[in-house]
């Protein structure tokens, strides 16, 4: 199969997806209770007050009209108009979208820095009391969600050592005009060093509080799959060759065993996206998770929507590109 | 590339000092930052859902400027609005403009702007959710520095409302010039401070309007966070990264007011804690709601669950309303309780069964409160079964008047209007109301638009007085908000339960 026919079948699934996933959205925050009209109802609503406002939303029409309604102004880029912000949908998400997107990339860049640092560490120490302190380490790493990571570092790096922020992107002391939402590029485009350092200041500890569970899972998974690999001929050709163990471990059974890793990052890379939920409220941090959290709150249907299908789309989006990567860095799959 | 230890230290050295630039430093206040506990959703303070949002009233107080103000003790000031009154037959209104008040673009500020915003609110489509009140005044006209409008329905609480939800001046000429998006990306007001950086869902940076009529705040810079969160909004005053924040833990408050560099105030506002009666089933029993209302120590959650942080009530009305009659009580008496239930043919071996439904977390332990009060209930015959649900849902149950026989629930009301405590809360056609009794309809009707204040204000007393002996509703208490705040900042509590950062100065 060629990567352009992967690509075009994977291309069609997502579509269906999300049309799928549109539909159980739309349909499920309109079951469950509470109704938005009856939050904005004023002390004084008469009846004919509460039929304006609801025909206002277009909530007098039944779910499938609205959802027909919906679905044709989505497919012309509109996803409509948020009842708490009164703003256009795809303005607020697209907007929030760098922040979020800046911050799990941050997170998986650290959690793979973290955990493939201790499953080189286990294996090249590997029967001894260092591949005993790497497991237990990452064990505790994964035990504990990522919002108590979250509050102790609060408690570590906020509040007993204060040396990272803890609330916000970005200290409204900081002059500069961005023109896109993605701050830390841009910024770092623009080599705005004393930007970029406020803006890690910012992001540090939300995205180690994300980072630290997925380096755990990393970090047993590579390590297992390392250990596997260096029992294999090639690997033991390599030593009778003289190489240190160094080198065939980073150079001999790495590229192997990092397939399988590969392909679980992808995977919990979108959990680490529907994990910034949590985080950035806690950490304030001026994401799509954070307003999502508000979007529920006040029964915003509107922005409700926007919100999963744009998570839907990152969630297809970052399966297709780790598939993508495995078909590249797998010789078997490349050239079946 | 060789990695030694000596450069292994210097990257650490490095990096440490990398992650330390640009971190606030706090030790003598010229910039004041606030950690709030809410995100402000929109700029107009008179449309949409934001405009009728409580807690965020702080926002807009601070950048635009009632009709008329509020004192911290909920007087009534002179503001933008400096006289007002109605005309011999009360079918009339008049209020006359203060002069030398400018926008904060420089504009200066008429009666035509007073005029305007009023009629703008008045029009249904304009989407002001206080339009009932507004609209009840009509052909409005500025001459001069007066403003007049007729009043076809006499509504007694009108100019009150000017200083409640969505009465706010508006910049005509301005807000004719940029539309409402460039006035939501732009927004200026007449109030103490300007809005210099807004950053959605982050801060919001303001500067102080030296030219206020009011006279020009201490701090010349305020930065107010949205800190959603309470154990983060902790941690930025316990780390010298805000000044000042609302909306903790009791327990918190404690523990960190009493340490060095760290002060509190807790005083009571205009929010209340009740326990609504849905007239349906049991409930339609007076000895079961009495027994109900008689079997809670409200003393005693408010020492053992708030900390002692709350004031017990007896009716709708807290001490700073103006319908407040402190000889209505209801006793704590749960001998009472019992007798009242045997009468009915209940008691501990036979006890009463409904439902209460509460929030978990949306106020402070409300949850907690109110297995507390099942577990007083408990002893005196009453089992009653809690469901927890979200905030919308109460909404959306009380307006279709299906909330189970008890919920908990809090109500504000800032300008202590008894129509707008009582008035809204028990009269059965209103929306947030579960009250449908026909006696209760009957005494609380021609209240609506009593002319005479006296009779109008007594006609409320003897309203809450009936309801009170008849357990219509369980008034539990007065919330007390509780400000932390660094010793270098002197904090006004405001009764209304706003922060407002023009009433801080420096210690």
């Amino acid at each position: 199969m060629t990567l352009l026919r992967i690509i075009l079948i994977r291309l069609l699934t997502t579509a269906i997806t999300l049309f799928g996933v549109a539909i159980i959205v739309f349909v499920v925050i309109r079951v469950v209770p509470g109704n938005p009209i009856a939050m904005m109802l004023p002390p004084g609503a008469t009846d004919a007050d509460i039929a304006r406002l609801q025909a206002q939303y277009g909530f007098d029409k039944s779910i499938f009209q609205q959802f027909v309604i919906w679905l044709g102004n989505v497919t012309q880029g509109d996803f409509g108009t948020s009842i708490s912000l009164r703003q256009p949908v795809s303005d607020l998400v697209l907007g929030r979208l760098p922040a979020t997107l800046e911050l799990s990339i941050i997170a998986l860049t650290i959690a793979v820095i973290i955990g493939g640092t201790m499953a080189l560490l286990g294996t090249r120490f590997r029967d001894t009391k260092g591949e005993a302190a790497v497991d237990v380490s990452a064990g505790m790493a994964l035990s504990i969600p990522d919002f108590l990571w979250g509050l102790v570092l609060i408690l570590l790096f906020g509040v007993f050592w204060p040396i990272f922020h803890i609330s916000g992107r970005v200290s409204p002391s900081i002059n500069i005009d961005f023109t896109t939402n993605f701050f830390l590029f841009e910024a770092l485009m623009r080599l705005r060093f004393d930007v970029i350092a406020d803006l890690i200041g910012h992001m540090f500890m939300p995205a180690l509080a994300l980072a630290i569970p997925l380096a755990a899972i990393i970090a047993q998974l590579l390590k297992q799959s390392l250990k596997e690999t260096m029992h294999l001929d090639y690997v033991t050709l390599a030593r009778t060759k003289g190489y240190g163990e160094n080198h065939v471990i980073a150079r001999e059974a790495l590229p192997n065993a990092i397939l399988p890793t590969l392909t679980l990052v992808g995977v919990q890379f979108t959990f680490l996206i529907g994990g910034t939920v949590i985080i950035e409220r806690l950490f304030s941090y001026e994401g799509l998770g954070n307003m999502a959290i508000d979007a529920v709150i006040n029964r915003d249907l509107p922005l409700i929507q926007g919100i999963v299908i744009l998570f839907a789309l990152l969630f297809t989006i970052v399966n297709l590109v780790v598939d993508m990567l495995y078909v590249v860095l797998n010789p078997k799959l490349r050239h079946a | 590339m060789k990695l030694s230890r000596r450069s292994l230290l210097k990257t650490s050295v490095a990096a440490a000092a990398f992650a330390t630039v640009g971190l606030p430093a706090f030790a003598n206040i010229d910039e004041l930052v606030i950690a709030y506990n809410v995100n402000l959703p929109s700029w107009d303070p008179t449309v949409g859902l934001s405009a009728v949002n409580p807690t965020i009233q702080g926002f807009y107080q601070s950048v635009f400027d009632l009709y008329i103000p509020q004192n911290p003790d909920l007087s009534f000031g002179s503001g933008i609005i400096t006289n007002y009154g109605w005309n011999d037959d009360n079918s009339a209104i008049w209020m006359d403009v203060r002069e030398g008040v400018t926008w904060h673009n420089g504009d200066p500020l008429t009666a035509e702007d007073v005029a305007w915003s009023l009629a703008r609110v008045a029009n249904p489509d304009t989407g002001s959710p206080i339009q009932f009140i507004w609209g009840k005044i009509t052909n409005i006209k500025a001459n001069g520095n007066r403003v007049t409008a007729d009043m076809p329905e006499f509504e007694p609480t009108f100019f009150k409302w000017m200083s409640f939800l969505t009465g706010y001046v508006m910049p005509k000429k301005y807000y004719e010039k940029v539309g409402a998006e460039g006035f939501e990306a732009a927004p200026i007001g007449t109030g103490p401070y300007m809005v210099e950086k807004f950053e959605r869902n982050a801060f919001v940076r303001l500067k102080a309007n030296e030219n206020y009529w009011g006279g020009a705040p201490e701090f010349k810079t305020v930065t107010i966070k949205f800190v959603t969160d309470a154990a983060s909004r902790v941690a930025e005053v316990e780390s010298g990264n805000s000044h000042v924040t609302l909306e903790i833990p009791y327990e918190e408050f404690d523990r960190l007011k009493a340490k060095d560099g760290l002060d509190g105030t807790a005083s009571p506002i205009s929010d209340i804690g009740m326990i609504f009666l849905n007239d349906i089933e049991v409930m339609t029993d007076p000895n079961v709601r009495m027994a109900a209302a008689h079997a809670i120590d409200k003393q005693l959650i408010v020492d053992r669950l708030l900390s002692g942080y709350g004031v017990p009530i007896d009716t709708l009305q807290t001490p700073d309303y103006i319908a407040y009659d402190d000889s209505i009580t209801v006793e704590f008496n749960p001998e009472k309780s019992k007798e009242l239930l045997a009468a009915s043919g209940y008691g501990p071996d036979n006890p009463v069964k409904f439902k209460i439904q509460t929030t978990k977390g949306f106020k402070p332990k409300d949850f907690e409160m109110v297995q507390a009060i099942v577990g007083l209930w408990r002893r005196v015959g009453i089992e009653a079964e809690i469901e927890v649900y979200e905030i919308a849902k109460h909404f959306e149950l009380r307006a279709a008047d299906q909330l189970a026989p008890a919920a908990f629930y809090n109500w504000g009301n800032s300008v202590g209007d008894p129509t707008t405590s009582t008035g809204f809360a028990m009269f059965g056609p209103s929306p947030h109301s579960v009250w449908d009794g026909e006696e209760r309809f009957n005494s609380i009707l021609p209240l609506w638009g009593e002319a005479d204040e006296d009779k109008r204000i007594a006609g409320w007393k003897e309203v809450d007085r009936q309801i009170a002996e008849n357990a219509e509703v369980i008034p539990l208490l007065q919330y007390v908000q509780p400000i932390l705040h660094a010793s270098g900042v002197q904090v006004t509590p405001h009764r209304s339960g706003a922060l407002l950062p023009h009433l801080m100065t420096r210690a």
